[in-house]
């Protein structure tokens, strides 16, 4: 079975564990983590505001790709540590959302973590990215919350 | 009339090659020439030409100063230090280091310039934010928001506002004054905001992976930028130009730096940007050129007179619609003439505009925007959706109620 765990920063423990929990250390089990190409494309359109000071070689958005990807390789050992097997690591640049559902082409079971308001039961405890992926996933999905479940009592009261 | 033509068209040829930086070429390659044109051809007297670069001067040597003073800080480890402080007085709570990055933030973009939070604050607030396993996005952007609008305080925080701290006439303490309340209102307004437009991102907490590392401040970098500042409030007291303070603090650390060979004089050079400032003095000719051939007056006409408080709003807006055309700096040069002739809180209504308005696209104008955009057509272009609706939300109102600070300001203080 191809188990694929999407890594995000805050969230991804209780991905990894609910892979463990329900014996998923299957055939395969692939970590996937997606660098967010708008902040690096902000910090570089931060710099090239700065009128008049050309020289590309100050860059800090270059800076900023370095970082990130030495932040994913260590987001990933982590992630692999507390899966206590090895595993598969993709690391994507672009679209969060969109790499994600393409990385899961194919996969048996795609384990997401909820990223909204994790106060209460209900549809604002997806973020944007983790809604997207929820609603075009080519497999299977386990939505996990990465904390405690809020209570039933914190639903809506019926119309 | 064909000096007025002539002088609109180089100006444009200038700003376009800034805007578009072919093959990577430094902006006064472009600039220079032109400023050499406009004088050569009359469009603007070569006496007057003299006394714009003779006003100028000092304002880039003070930024020079300010841009080594800044870099030198860097090589001592400042920078790293202050992340490695903001890790640890967050403890982890992604609000509480947004908190932290927002004090800092303001702090070096105020002290140091903006340049520096751009180039060497923000990719350490990164690594920060990632060290603790926590989305770095608020935390990057509040350093490429507040390195524009965290810059209202002291006329070394930006460009525009040694420009126009030079022709208000006011001391550097005076200047000060009437713009901490704007400041502080700025970053105020900026911080309830991102509060509310992060609420999810910062609603998830740490994954307690890596622990910040233990980085003490280094002492004579802290000490010298702390020295550095109570020479401004000095030498605006004592009536002397504060860029003398900002010299000696630069030099200090640079004769460190080079007895301990962390500095090379080639490397200093390099930091204060040399093509850079021939940049702004030419760019500063060719702007006075255009003044001189009937844009001034045209300008005259646009900015509004007094300092009740719809006229400071009505400046502010203007300055921050027209910074957001082609970039600030033309902005402010285009406008200081007529705005000081209204007086000194016209002037810093102006710099409100022009300092808040760039936040409105990432990019700080919509001609970069628009050719990044053509640039990376073809590309994987990456969304910049979250970006843009961020600055769309913050900037109106951060305008509004720094102005409002502003106004305050100078009833409270006179000006």
């Amino acid at each position: 079975m191809a188990v694929l765990i999407w890594v995000v920063e805050g969230s991804w423990p209780a991905c990894v564990d609910a892979a463990g929990r329900l014996g998923w250390s299957g055939d395969r089990v692939m970590l996937i983590y997606v660098r967010e190409a708008e902040v690096t494309a902000a910090v570089a359109g931060a710099y090239a505001g700065l009128f008049g000071r050309g020289r590309s070689a100050r860059d800090p958005s270059q800076r900023l790709t370095e970082a990130s990807i030495s932040v994913a390789e260590e987001l990933l050992d982590a992630a692999e540590a507390r899966l206590g097997r090895p595993a598969q690591r993709l690391i994507r640049t672009g679209r969060i959302e969109r790499e994600v559902v393409a990385a899961a082409t194919g996969v048996d079971v795609l384990i997401v973590a909820r990223d909204g308001d994790l106060s209460r039961l209900g549809p604002r405890s997806l973020g944007r990215h983790t809604r997207f992926v929820v609603d075009h996933a080519p497999c299977p999905v386990l939505l996990v919350w990465p904390r405690i479940a809020p209570s039933v009592e914190s639903l809506q009261p019926p119309p | 009339m064909a000096a007025e033509i002539s002088s609109i068209l180089l100006l444009f040829v200038v700003l376009g090659f800034a805007v578009l930086r072919p093959r990577g070429l430094p902006e006064a390659v472009a600039a220079i020439p032109a400023a050499a044109i406009v004088v050569a051809s009359g469009a603007v007297h070569w006496a007057d030409a003299l006394s714009e670069i003779r006003r100028l001067a000092p304002v880039v040597a003070f930024l020079a100063a300010i841009l080594i003073l800044a870099q030198l800080c860097d090589d001592e480890g400042l920078f790293r230090a202050l992340g490695a402080v903001t890790a640890r007085a967050s403890r982890g709570n992604p609000i509480r280091l947004l908190t932290m990055v927002f004090i800092v933030a303001a702090a070096i973009t105020a002290i140091l310039s903006l340049d520096a939070t751009v180039v060497l604050l923000t990719p350490v607030v990164f690594v920060t934010a990632a060290s603790l396993g926590l989305r770095a996005k608020p935390h990057v952007y509040a350093c490429t928001h507040l390195a524009n609008s965290g810059s209202l305080l002291l006329p070394v925080s930006n460009l525009t506002n040694l420009l126009a701290f030079t022709a208000s006439g006011l001391t550097f303490g005076a200047f000060t004054l009437m713009m901490a309340l704007p400041w502080v209102a700025a970053v105020g307004v900026e911080y309830l905001i991102f509060r509310l437009f992060f609420d999810r991102d910062l609603g998830l907490g740490t994954t307690g992976c890596g622990q910040p590392e233990k980085l003490a401040l280094p002492v004579v970098a802290v000490v010298i930028v702390a020295l550095t500042l109570a020479g401004f409030g000095l030498t605006s007291v004592a009536g002397v130009n504060p860029a003398w303070a900002a010299a000696a603090g630069a030099a200090v650390l640079a004769v460190r730096a080079l007895c301990r060979r962390t500095a090379t004089v080639k490397s200093l050079v390099s930091a204060g940007s040399v093509p850079f400032l021939a940049f702004v003095l030419a760019l500063g000719v060719v702007v006075r050129a255009v003044e001189d051939n009937g844009l001034g007056s045209a300008v005259g006409r646009l900015v509004p007179v007094g300092s009740s408080l719809p006229a400071l709003l009505a400046v502010a807006a203007l300055a921050a619609v027209l910074a957001n055309v082609v970039n600030n700096l033309p902005a402010v040069l285009v406008l200081l003439p007529a705005a000081a002739a209204a007086g000194p809180g016209v002037v810093l209504a102006v710099l409100i505009g022009v300092n808040v308005g760039p936040n409105l696209t990432y990019v700080g104008s919509l001609a970069t925007l628009l050719w990044r955009r053509i640039l990376t057509r073809n590309n994987a272009e990456p969304q910049l959706g979250e970006f843009l609706r961020l600055g769309a939300l913050t900037v109106p109102p951060v305008l509004v109620v720094s102005v409002l600070a502003l106004w305050v300001s100078l009833r409270m203080f006179g000006g």
